[in-house]
């Protein structure tokens, strides 16, 4: 199943979740995205009048794996432990939407044909907007790491926007997920256990606060996003529960010999209405509120994930005063202690200043999305209740007009 | 002893019909309501000298008809008299009528007493007619209330006891205004009395709220809960619109019983509605029974009315269930809408307090109490859903059985005049064997025997027009209430869409301004 997104975004990239000051030296896309069997295959646009490319204009098809890969490797990257690494695009994930459509296919006897269209579409527009969303998620990490003056250098980034070839980044196996899975604990656990060092204070408030705000906004905000998806989910029930309503109130009223008759196709109209306006509230509800909430949750674990590793930096400096003390008393070995010490302070510092802004700049992003994306929300939810009014309002007046 | 007679001819607004008694069945009238006040009142215990209204409506009576089987059914010869009530005569006198000449009114008027010694009751089938366009011309004025649910005593024996409160200005009530407290059982009682006198002859009877188990003992037990609280409010709505339907009836409103219900402060209590009682489980042996006989009755339809019409209601039955389980599906997720939209609200609010931005977090408290509020309304209007909708559907998909049964028991009547017909084939037939074997002794039984199921054969043909005539006023009334019934409702279902809809408006432009001010 092919897929377009719109092509021929002019000037700054845009994208809902992130507002980006970008610049027209290095725009990037993803113009194409087609969905086979179990994979997706994205068609990664460049455009750019860098000195280091080749051209000024290239594509290539990506998948998913590589897009993981390019994240790990900033992860990995000690250049930009200070800086905030844009959360790695979720996995496209269609499996409960081919499911849903593989049981709709094996029939359902009781349902009429209208029924079965409308579910069909129903089901069709569900699994379209699933992959525009994975696209936009995609397209969104690209173009964070374009806008970003430091990140937009690294050469990965280059090697993947332009190699025309395939990466041959397999995805991981089981191994490697184990091995990234351990990772996780044992650096929660580290986190913890440097916390709990006695000696090492924060002495920086800005960190300290943020480090706490952290901490419980990342909880908060994946339990908003949870909550929201569930809300999102019984829109979207409610509007297919109009399906067979609509159906059988058609059926009443063909049947109808008296005045009940343009009652009940009347009726059936509106709740087909109805259904579509439930249906985009679900969608609006989605877009702009879940996926706000689920972006914001990455970015505030990646967020968290600098406080850490600053944190480390911090005990690795502590560590190393503490060695150099150890030296300086036994008078051994001073000089390579005292560099070493010297290059964990400066690598500490050089965090710190580089978090600052970068948590700056997180706040700012954070907030500027929401107003966005709150007032789009609360624009459309109007809008669909004044169109839901009209079509309710229209029927009154024909219902209540009939003799 | 059987009373024949000889009916007089049906038409015209004359008087006719009788019904046939049997051994030891009384056959009465029940009471007839006055219109004028007159000041020279006759005296209350027989009223020949009743005023009668300038445009001749003659006294009202409603039938109780006996079927062979039926025990002794009678009710109450009250009559009232209304001494002061001016308000009252607009109400029937406004509404023209042929000319009456009533033939024995002072019988029908006549108190329980008489009436048993009476030998030639008179039951007009026109005064039924005369009700019939009254409430064609929508002049029925009563109205029920159920209200104040309270439980009376402890454990297994609890009950719960429902206000009923009457509105009326008509005169066969003695008071303008009153109330009583019924309980459930009372509602299965007036039911069943009122099914076993009427269903059988072709009146369409409104049943009666269902019967739960598990919803009665969570009551009782003393659940204090809110699925405790919403199925007594669900009872208690469903009773509600039970009386309202009844007395809709103009056949039934004229129920001694009925009015017994409503008016009396002491109702004996009705034993046998107990689902597990022994009159409880003979219902469902002959429920089995009816529908086993049901398949074998091969009927004759000479009248393509009663096909269609069955039919018809076959395909409303089903489409209406299909209907049903579909706005109890929107029900259900409604309710999980309302839920899930409150523990968002909760989150929101909690994701504002986290929020170091002022503004920002003073924005997700706002969306945090808009949330909450329109939980609030997708509450309501699960409520809006279930009530008004769902409800009626339900209420329908019971009335149409009520239709249903009733076009079977013309079914049996039918059955029951056609082995008259054949019972008597086969007496003329042993009579003709008994002339030509010459047995004089025999003749004579024979002839007699012959002349019983003549008289039985005419008795089941006039009983298959009469009540096959009832079915078709009877269906002909159904639909027109119907109709009304279901355009109101969901008149108020649409009005009550739209009240959400305004209010979501109302939040979410208090909202705006709010996710404006984030700087």
């Amino acid at each position: 199943m092919e897929v377009h997104p719109e092509a021929g975004k002019e000037g700054k990239p845009s994208c809902a979740l992130v507002e980006l000051q970008g610049d027209s030296s290095l725009q990037v896309e993803i113009s194409d995205a087609v969905s086979e069997r179990d994979k997706v295959k994205f068609t990664v646009q460049t455009k750019s009048c860098l000195p280091h490319f080749a051209q000024t204009e290239f594509s290539v098809v990506r998948q998913h794996e590589e897009f993981i890969w390019l994240h790990d490797a900033y992860v990995e990257n000690e250049e930009y432990a200070g800086l905030i690494i844009p959360p790695a695009p979720p996995r496209p994930d269609f499996e409960a939407s081919r499911e849903k459509l593989q049981k709709l296919g094996e029939g359902d006897s009781s349902v009429t044909r209208e029924e079965f269209a409308k579910m069909k579409q129903e089901l069709e527009a569900e699994y379209l907007a699933i992959f525009k969303k994975t696209v936009a998620m995609h397209e969104v990490f690209l173009q964070r790491l374009a806008a970003h003056p430091t990140l937009r250098r690294d050469h990965n980034f280059f090697v993947f926007l332009e190699y025309g070839q395939d990466l041959s980044v397999r995805g991981k196996n089981r191994k490697e997920l184990l091995g990234g899975f351990l990772r996780n604990i044992v650096k929660s656990a580290d986190e913890a256990l440097i916390t709990g060092m006695s000696g090492l204070k924060e002495v920086d408030d800005f960190f300290e606060h943020e480090r706490t705000f952290l901490l419980e906004y990342h909880t908060r905000i994946r339990d908003a996003c949870l909550r929201a998806d569930r809300v999102m989910r019984s829109h979207k029930c409610l509007a297919d529960d109009y399906i067979p309503i609509s159906a059988a109130l058609s059926s009443l009223g063909t049947q109808e010999v008296n005045q009940l008759r343009t009652s009940f196709l009347k009726l059936a109209e509106l709740f087909e209405r109805l259904r579509k306006l439930e249906g985009r509230v679900a969608s609006d509800e989605d877009l702009k509120l879940s996926d706000m909430l689920r972006y914001y949750m990455r970015d505030s674990q990646a967020a968290k994930d600098l406080l850490y590793r600053r944190l480390r930096a911090l005990a690795d400096y502590e560590n190393a005063n503490k060695a150099l003390d150890k030296a300086r008393t036994r008078n051994r070995e001073v000089r390579p202690a005292e560099s070493h010490q010297q290059l964990c302070c400066q690598r500490f510092e050089r965090l710190s200043d580089s978090a600052k802004q970068e948590l700056m700049d997180f706040k700012s992003r954070r907030v500027s999305s929401f107003r966005k994306n709150l007032i789009e929300l609360a624009e459309l939810e109007l809008k669909h209740a004044k169109a839901s009014t009209l079509i309710l309002r229209n029927t009154l007046v024909a219902l209540k007009g009939e003799p | 002893m059987a009373a024949e007679r000889e009916p007089p001819p049906l038409r015209d607004g004359k008087p006719t019909d009788f019904e046939e008694l049997e051994d030891g069945e009384d056959l009465f009238t029940s009471t007839v309501s006055t219109l004028e006040s007159s000041p020279s009142s006759p005296e209350p215990a027989s009223l020949p000298a009743e005023d009668i209204s300038a445009n001749s409506n003659g006294p009202k009576a409603t039938e109780v008809v006996l079927d062979d089987d039926r025990e002794d059914l009678f009710a109450e010869a009250t009559e009232e008299v209304s001494l002061d009530s001016p308000e009252r005569e607009p109400i029937l006198s406004s509404e023209p009528s042929p000319a009456v000449t009533p033939v024995t009114p002072t019988t029908l008027i006549a108190p329980r007493i008489e009436s048993k010694s009476m030998s030639a009751p008179v039951i007009f089938d026109r005064s039924r007619e005369e009700i019939e366009e009254e409430a064609n011309g929508d002049i029925f004025d009563i109205e029920i209330g159920v209200s104040d649910p309270e439980k009376v005593g402890d454990g297994m024996n609890a009950y719960m006891a429902y206000r009923v409160t009457t509105k009326t200005s008509l005169s066969m009530f003695s008071k303008s205004e009153f109330s009583v407290k019924r309980r459930f059982s009372d509602f299965l009682g007036l039911h069943s009395k009122l099914a076993s006198k009427y269903l059988h002859v072709g009146y369409i009877v409104p049943p009666a709220p269902e019967k739960s188990i598990v919803g009665m003992t969570k009551v009782k037990v003393g659940k204090e809960d809110s699925s405790s609280t919403e199925f007594v409010e669900k009872r208690r709505a469903a009773l509600e619109r039970y009386l309202q339907r009844t007395v809709k009836h103009p056949t039934l409103l004229q129920d001694p019983d009925l009015r017994q219900f409503l008016e009396s402060s002491e109702l004996p209590r009705a034993v046998n509605t107990q689902a597990l009682s022994g009159a409880g489980i003979l219902r469902m042996v002959n429920k089995a029974a009816d529908a086993v006989n049901k398949m074998t009755i091969k009927m004759n339809e000479s009248d393509a009315w009663f096909e269609e019409k069955q039919q018809q209601f076959e395909n409303l039955d089903q489409q209406l269930r299909k209907l049903h389980a579909s706005v109890e599906a929107l029900v259900c997720h409604r309710k999980e809408l309302s839920a899930n939209t409150a523990a968002f609200a909760k989150s929101a609010a909690m994701l504002g307090n986290s929020e170091d931005h002022t503004a920002l977090s003073r924005a997700l408290s706002q969306l945090a109490e808009v949330e909450e509020k329109i939980d609030q309304l997708h509450q309501e209007q699960a409520f809006a859903d279930f009530y008004m909708f769902s409800e009626l559907l339900s209420d329908y998909i019971r009335l149409i059985a009520a239709v249903k049964g009733v076009f079977d028991h013309r079914m049996k009547c039918w059955q029951k005049w056609e082995d008259a017909q054949i019972t008597l084939l086969k007496k003329r037939e042993a009579e003709a064997k008994i002339m030509v074997a010459n047995k004089p002794d025999k003749i004579q039984q024979a002839k007699n025997e012959i002349r019983e199921w003549e008289a039985k054969v005419q008795q089941g043909e006039r009983d298959f027009e009469q009540i096959s005539k009832t079915i078709r006023k009877e269906v002909g009334r159904f639909e027109k209430e119907r109709v009304k019934d279901f355009k109101t409702v969901i008149i108020k279902y649409l009005e009550s869409l739209v009240q959400t809809q305004q209010q979501l408006i109302k939040y979410w432009e208090a909202f705006l301004p709010e996710a404006k001010a984030i700087a």
